[in-house]
């Protein structure tokens, strides 16, 4: 079995907001999949289990329970209270926390990116579909049923839905995944692309790479800029949506997902940066996998 | 959300920031008599959250009350580009600008941390096109969140813009008050265009554009929705918890769920040579009732002659949808 990146049979994993309904929800499908979740959190609820899985008041709490077990947490909290939730994983010392939580204020969020970067700990999100290395572990709420084959793709996406299509369809074709990284829509978030694929690039088990992007922000010009100074061996393949969308407007749940100030951004300009570093850009979904065979064969 | 030009500047106002004597709103032609405070002549500018308004024949000059009346008669109630004009802005003229300026305090997305001012002598004209033009002329600022933004790092900035005496001091004061907007109201951007400098040396905000984060409403009872750039259809798609914004195609409604999804299902309308009419996404686990209000919107809408659903079965159940489309 190869070594896959962020998660896998090693990882043991710390439910925030279990709870509720999609922390209780997503706790059985993790369980489901074979994701060793190891305990839960919700204030004052201490004492219940979910799903078999004892709940704790206090990430600290649980993390006494569970020496040195629990290396990961998912985070469920609503957004009113998920900044919170960050800041007391972070300080008991969990270094990688995959946030779920959609609808967090980008100002917060900006504040506890920074603050992880300082403490050395890895936030995948927020408003995020999570991580999953199939067959071995996920720490998300990718759907089981896709998930089903491990092997040479590695894949990093700002979407969820777009991302569980691609999946499927290279699966359909008998191509499985390293591991899948939701990395979110958010327009802060605490991995980016360009990280994601320096990973991959490390990870022995990924032989080729596959970019979702989309409109906004400049995450996917600074991965082009950084594959054409030849740091990346590895063949990446992109898909950006977004086409169609129109300028100066937010596109629904991806907040981040906006053409503005002039900051590029544009399907265009991302096209552009991509094609002139040889990385083919697909136009449909589905053209991904035709891509990605090319360099099977 | 993009607040109306107003709702900024009260804002802005709020913590220092000059801006044109007036500022009278007018929502109905009950209100005209509130006009009669002003000195005239005035300048009457109907608010819709988007640029160019000049050229759209949206702001006007206006010598009499009689002129504010028509002016308000004949901005009230019309649609602009699927947005319906609630409000209009009579302001008092007569700043007599020497210089019009630039700037802005955003989100530092490409650093993923802090905030990022810019600011330019290029002023009146739109900031992306002094980018594309002469990106040299662009000022750029990276303020620290834990630092904050200090008033030496705006002095510099002030004298990279060419601004001396009370000018300086003066623009101290506006990128203070602009921070403590961004900061305080979880805005996404500041920005004024232009920051008049007045012939006797005084800065005034003429145009501003402020957005403030959706995901923080919650936080700010004083910003309502009423004041930002939603167009009807987009406030009853919010109703149910549905993202919907309107796309100038006439064929293909579109129905999926997430944004990537969303987008993808457009461009591939596109791609195979027809123009979507709209991106509604109806999220993750959506219930079959926010399915049939959006399917409703949809089949409502007389420009669509086509609805393309496209639900992957992940969360989202297809029954529920599959209840809420029939």
């Amino acid at each position: 079995m190869g070594m896959a990146i962020l998660v896998n049979e090693n990882t043991k994993v710390l439910v925030q907001g279990i709870t509720g309904r999609e922390g209780s929800r997503h706790t059985q499908y993790m369980l489901q999949y074979g994701t060793k979740v190891v305990a839960g959190v919700t204030p004052g609820k201490g004492g219940q289990t979910v799903h078999g899985v004892p709940v704790f008041d206090t990430v600290e709490e649980a993390l006494r329970k569970f020496p040195p077990d629990i290396n990961t947490s998912i985070i469920f909290v609503p957004a009113q209270f998920a900044a919170d939730s960050v800041y007391e994983a972070i300080d008991a010392g969990i270094k990688l926390i995959v946030i779920i939580t959609e609808h967090i204020p980008i100002h917060d969020a900006l504040k506890f990116v920074n603050y992880a970067k300082r403490k050395g700990v890895t936030i995948i999100g927020p408003n995020c579909p999570g991580v999953v290395s199939p067959l071995r572990s996920k720490v998300g709420i990718l759907p089981n049923h896709i998930y089903t084959k491990s092997g040479p793709v590695g894949i990093v996406s700002r979407s969820g839905t777009l991302t569980y299509e691609i999946s499927y369809h290279l699966t359909q074709a008998g191509i499985g995944q390293s591991t899948v990284v939701g990395i979110g829509g958010d327009p802060i978030i605490g991995t980016d692309m360009l990280e994601v694929v320096k990973m991959f690039e490390e990870d022995p088990e990924t032989k080729y790479i596959v970019v979702i992007g989309e409109i906004g922000g400049t995450m996917e010009e600074r991965l082009a800029q950084y594959i054409g100074s030849g740091k990346v061996t590895k063949p990446v393949v992109a898909y950006i949506s977004g086409r169609t969308a129109p300028p100066g407007k937010r596109m629904g749940g991806h907040a981040g997902a906006i053409v503005s100030m002039g900051m590029g951004g544009s399907y265009e300009s991302k096209v552009k940066a991509f094609q002139e570093v040889n990385v083919p850009v697909a136009k449909t979904p589905t053209e991904v996998v035709k891509l990605i065979k090319q360099y099977i064969r | 959300m993009r607040l109306l030009e107003y709702k900024g500047k009260e804002l802005l106002n709020k913590y220092g920031v000059k801006i044109p004597r007036g500022g009278a709103i007018v929502r109905s032609l009950d209100d005209i008599d509130i006009l009669n405070t002003l000195k005239f002549p005035l300048f009457a500018k109907a608010q819709v959250p988007f640029a160019g308004r000049a050229k759209m024949g949206l702001v006007r000059r206006v010598d009499t009350i009689k002129d504010a009346e028509n002016a308000a008669r004949d901005y009230l109630g019309k649609v602009i580009q699927d947005y319906p004009i609630r409000k209009v802005l009579f302001e008092e003229g007569g700043v007599n600008v020497a210089k019009e300026l630039y700037v802005s305090i955003t989100l530092d997305r490409e650093n993923r941390g802090g905030y990022l001012m810019l600011a330019s002598t290029e002023g009146g004209i739109d900031i992306e096109e002094v980018a594309r033009r002469s990106p040299e002329k662009i000022i750029r600022l990276y303020i620290d969140d834990y630092e904050g933004l200090r008033d030496y790092m705006i002095r510099g900035v002030a004298q990279k813009l060419g601004l001396e005496g009370s000018a300086a001091q003066d623009f101290v004061t506006v990128a203070k008050a602009m921070y403590r907007v961004f900061t305080e109201y979880d805005a996404e951007l500041v920005e004024i265009n232009p920051l008049a400098l007045t012939t006797d040396g005084q800065l005034v905000a003429l145009d501003v554009k402020v957005m403030i984060d959706d995901n923080s409403l919650y936080r700010h009872p004083d910003i309502s929705v009423e004041d930002s750039d939603y167009t009807t259809e987009e406030l009853e798609a919010r109703k149910y918890g549905l993202h919907y914004v309107e796309l100038t195609g006439y064929v293909g409604g579109i129905m999926a769920n997430g944004a990537g999804l969303t987008m993808a299902t457009m461009d591939l309308v596109k791609e195979f040579g027809h123009e979507p009419a709209d991106f509604l996404d109806v999220g993750g686990g959506a219930s079959k009732d926010s399915v049939r209000e959006g399917l409703k919107m949809l089949l409502t809408d007389d420009r669509i002659k086509a609805v393309l659903i496209n639900i992957f079965g992940g969360i989202t159940r297809c029954d529920e949808v599959a209840r809420g489309s029939c």
